[in-house]
């Protein structure tokens, strides 16, 4: 069975003239296409360089919102939370997804990008138009948040930059679906997409959807802030923007689910147990996941009851069912391959003797439960449509999307990048110790920051909000004037401190790899890398008989264990969010 | 600097596929134990959340509102300041307070950096709220009760709520709306 999988498709020499493109990495034995490798380094590179810029404004309005700090002035404080909103949002994010387009649709694939011409074009449309909206933000030209709600008007150049990106995006996902459809016309995809791909894929065509909505949110808008159109409606821009804002949290959510697949892969040598169910998972996410979109609109004037269900719940929470399924499938996979790496005593020991110390594998826990049971959860609980009205721009809601895009995706991008930056670049890793202690340093201030915003957040404090005294306020507020207020809004400081930390020694190591003279074929560069080898050929390699579920060899009863633990804390947390509802004044 | 060879830990019986390799020719088929188990348990629950939205309504007191009107902004702040006019009783720190029927309509203007009137409202008594911004977009928020909802400028969202506690209540604005969002604010007592 595993024999159909030999395959020497794709390697180099096959198409006569090309030869001299590819180059055969020492350590995956996958046939590594020149040009797309220039192109993740490039795109990898710009994502770092703006989660760099990201995470210093994060300090700064972090600092503002601790009260016995209170950093900036005003302006500063919204001009920069307008500025990390989109920076990292937007721009680190995308960024770093084309990098992983590439590597998912040309190198693991063994094939040659298409048109690496239209993907430098692509480059450029995103670099000039980031920095465009980034001028027109730090130049304080456009203090309207990431979400720039009409009629508040930033300057053109913030929305036009935006547009520019969103044209840059799309070209890259269009050479991405190209790579992939060349691969397969080619041959090189002898059965199907290996699963990481497939996962790069539904993000993709999450994308195509994300910024296309952007397109039709920001394009008018852009003609009103020039003074040709007279008007944007509020409420359709609403609708428009988050099928955008949101979309593309859903894109970062299927790139981070693929990324967990393929951290487990390379950490500890797991495979899917069941490919089918797995990948049936992530068809959920594409067909019902861009519903969420509404989760911003569901206490805006305009909707009715069962669009707002409906919507919300994703059509009867089947996209949450497949985000249950993956919180399944991939603990079982490392269950699975640390007990038949001999760790197979008693329910957790396979979890006990886990490589720890390899950060792919620190990053792929903490991002896992992190998202899993805080990010996720709370995420489901916002957007039930009457607990929406506890929490809606409160300060809950920044710690709720921090829990998914920072301690989630963000946890799992810096996992994969230790592995890919220096098996693309061919370079050591620098600074391995600190990489190896940069996921807890990271996912500890975020646990913190993430954790304060939610609950100052219950307290009503509001998100985006420079003074909680509001000292010269024609009616005084004393509400927030609260010790336990107080202490969580310094917690949030604290928090902010020990993430940038983190983060800082996430670049320090990524830039010392990439700006090393040092080359290797190495490259194992100080980090295990779990893959079978054999040849070193390892992903080109057959193998003996997979797994494709129902045998009844397989057994994860730890991680059985823990979903169901999983399980019993949402229905906590669910009856506990209802519980407080039924407490409100009557409302309706 | 390397310290452990690549792929010294492989050679796993069985470990010839992982995420990153194309997966055999057939990869579907029948779900395992366990896998049927929590797939069942996963749609129950998905089903008990999606339920639990349509049941609240009948059986719970708390609720989305629904009811919406366009009103271009100059109508409603004319709409407004009638209320206000009609029901004024008093004024503090430069804004009028207003205190409506029992259980009639309540007009609060959203603009920056206010919220106007100041309202006197009785305990037990549902009133319905008119809410609409006469500017940019705001957020209308009841602390420390923490009941918040959307305010957009052209839309009036009508909103019935029901004090069931007597105090003075802060109302904030918690959309970012400009320079002096942290200015904005608003009062809303609540008497026997």
């Amino acid at each position: 069975m595993g024999a159909a999988v030999a395959t020497t498709a794709g390697r180099p020499g096959r198409d006569p003239g090309e030869a001299g493109a590819f180059r055969t990495c020492p350590v995956t034995g996958l046939a590594v296409h020149r040009p797309a490798e220039r192109l993740i380094i490039v795109n990898a590179v710009t994502a770092v360089a703006f989660l760099a810029l990201g995470g210093i404004l994060a300090l700064l309005i972090a600092l503002t919102r601790w009260p016995a700090v209170h950093l900036l002035p005003a302006e500063l404080f919204y001009r920069f939370t307008t500025a990390h909103g989109t920076t990292m949002l937007v721009f680190w994010i995308l960024f770093f997804e084309v990098a992983g387009l590439y590597f998912g649709g040309a190198v693991l694939l063994n094939a040659r990008l298409v048109s690496p011409r239209w993907a430098w074009w692509a480059y450029a449309l995103m670099l000039g138009g980031a920095l465009v909206t980034e001028a027109a933000m730090l130049t304080g030209e456009a203090n309207v948040m990431v979400t720039a709600y009409p009629p508040l008007k930033g300057h053109p150049a913030f929305y036009l930059g935006l547009i520019v990106f969103a044209v840059g995006a799309l070209l890259a996902v269009g050479v991405f679906f190209a790579t992939i459809l060349r691969a397969r016309a080619e041959g090189k995809v002898e059965t199907s997409l290996p699963l990481v791909t497939y996962a790069f894929v539904a993000a993709a065509v999450l994308a195509v959807f994300t910024l296309v909505s952007g397109a039709l949110a920001l394009i008018p808008t852009f003609l009103w802030s020039v003074g040709v159109l007279p008007s944007v409606d509020p409420a359709v821009y609403r609708l428009l923007f988050w099928g955008f804002g949101h979309g593309s949290q859903q894109i970062n959510l299927a790139a981070m689910v693929g990324v967990w697949y393929a951290l487990a892969s390379l950490t500890v040598g797991a495979r899917p147990l069941h490919e089918g169910l797995s990948r049936l998972a992530f068809f959920l996410y594409v067909a019902f996941i861009q519903l969420g979109s509404i989760h911003h609109l569901l206490v805006d004037p305009g909707l009715g009851t069962s669009n707002r269900i409906m919507n919300t719940s994703y059509f009867m929470y089947l996209a949450t069912v497949g985000s249950m399924i993956h919180a399944f499938s991939i603990p079982s996979a490392v269950e699975v391959a640390q007990r038949e790496r001999g760790y197979s005593r008693g329910l957790f020991t396979w979890l006990r003797k886990a490589p720890w110390g390899e950060p792919g594998f620190a990053a792929l826990v903490l991002s896992l439960v992190w998202f899993g049971f805080v990010g996720g959860v709370t995420g489901v609980l916002m957007g039930q449509m009457q607990l929406n009205m506890l929490v809606h721009n409160t300060l809950f809601v920044p710690g709720h999307f921090h829990s998914t895009v920072v301690a989630g995706t963000t946890v799992a991008f810096m996992g994969i990048a230790y592995y890919l930056l220096p098996l693309i670049s061919q370079r050591p890793l620098a600074f391995p110790r600190l990489a190896r202690l940069q996921p807890y340093v990271y996912s500890l201030g975020l646990a913190i920051l993430t954790g304060s915003m939610m609950a100052a957040g219950k307290h009503g404090v509001p998100r985006r909000l420079w003074d909680i005294t509001y000292q010269g306020a024609a009616i005084p507020v004393t509400v927030f004037e609260d010790p336990q207020v107080h202490l969580l809004l310094a917690g949030v400081g604290i928090g902010a401190i020990i993430a940038v930390l983190g983060g800082a020694m996430f670049v320090t190591v990524m830039l010392g790899t990439i700006l090393s003279r040092r080359t290797t074929a190495q490259v194992g560069a100080g980090l295990r890398i779990a893959l079978p080898t054999g040849t070193g050929s390892a992903l080109t390699a057959p193998g003996p008989a997979p797994i494709t579920g129902g045998s009844g060899r397989v057994e994860a009863p730890g991680t059985t264990v823990l979903v169901y633990a999983f399980l019993a804390w949402f229905v906590v947390m669910y009856v506990l969010a209802w519980s407080n509802l039924s407490r409100l004044w009557p409302v309706g | 600097m390397s310290s452990l060879q690549p792929g010294v830990t492989g050679g796993v019986p069985g470990a010839g596929q992982s995420a990153l390799q194309p997966p055999p020719r057939v990869w579907w088929g029948p779900l395992g134990r366990i896998e049927r188990g929590w797939l069942t348990a996963a749609l129950v629950w998905a089903l008990v959340m999606f339920a639990m939205m349509w049941i609240w309504p009948h059986v719970g007191h708390q609720n989305t509102p629904i009811e919406t009107y366009r009103m271009a902004p100059a109508d409603f702040k004319a709409a407004a300041a009638a209320f206000i006019e009609k029901y004024q009783v008093g004024e503090e720190f430069g804004v009028p307070v207003v205190e409506p029927p029992a259980g009639g309509d309540v007009y609060l203007e959203a603009m920056a950096f206010q919220w106007r009137p100041i309202l006197k409202l009785k305990r037990g008594e549902t009133y319905r709220f008119y809410i609409s911004s006469t500017d940019l977009q705001h957020g209308f928020s009841i602390q420390p009760l923490n009941l918040n909802f959307q305010v957009l400028p052209g839309y009036v969202y009508v909103i019935e709520i029901t004090p069931e506690q007597t105090g003075e209540y802060a109302v904030v604005c918690n959309e970012y709306c400009g320079i002096g969002h942290h200015l904005m604010s608003g009062k809303l007592v609540v008497v026997d």
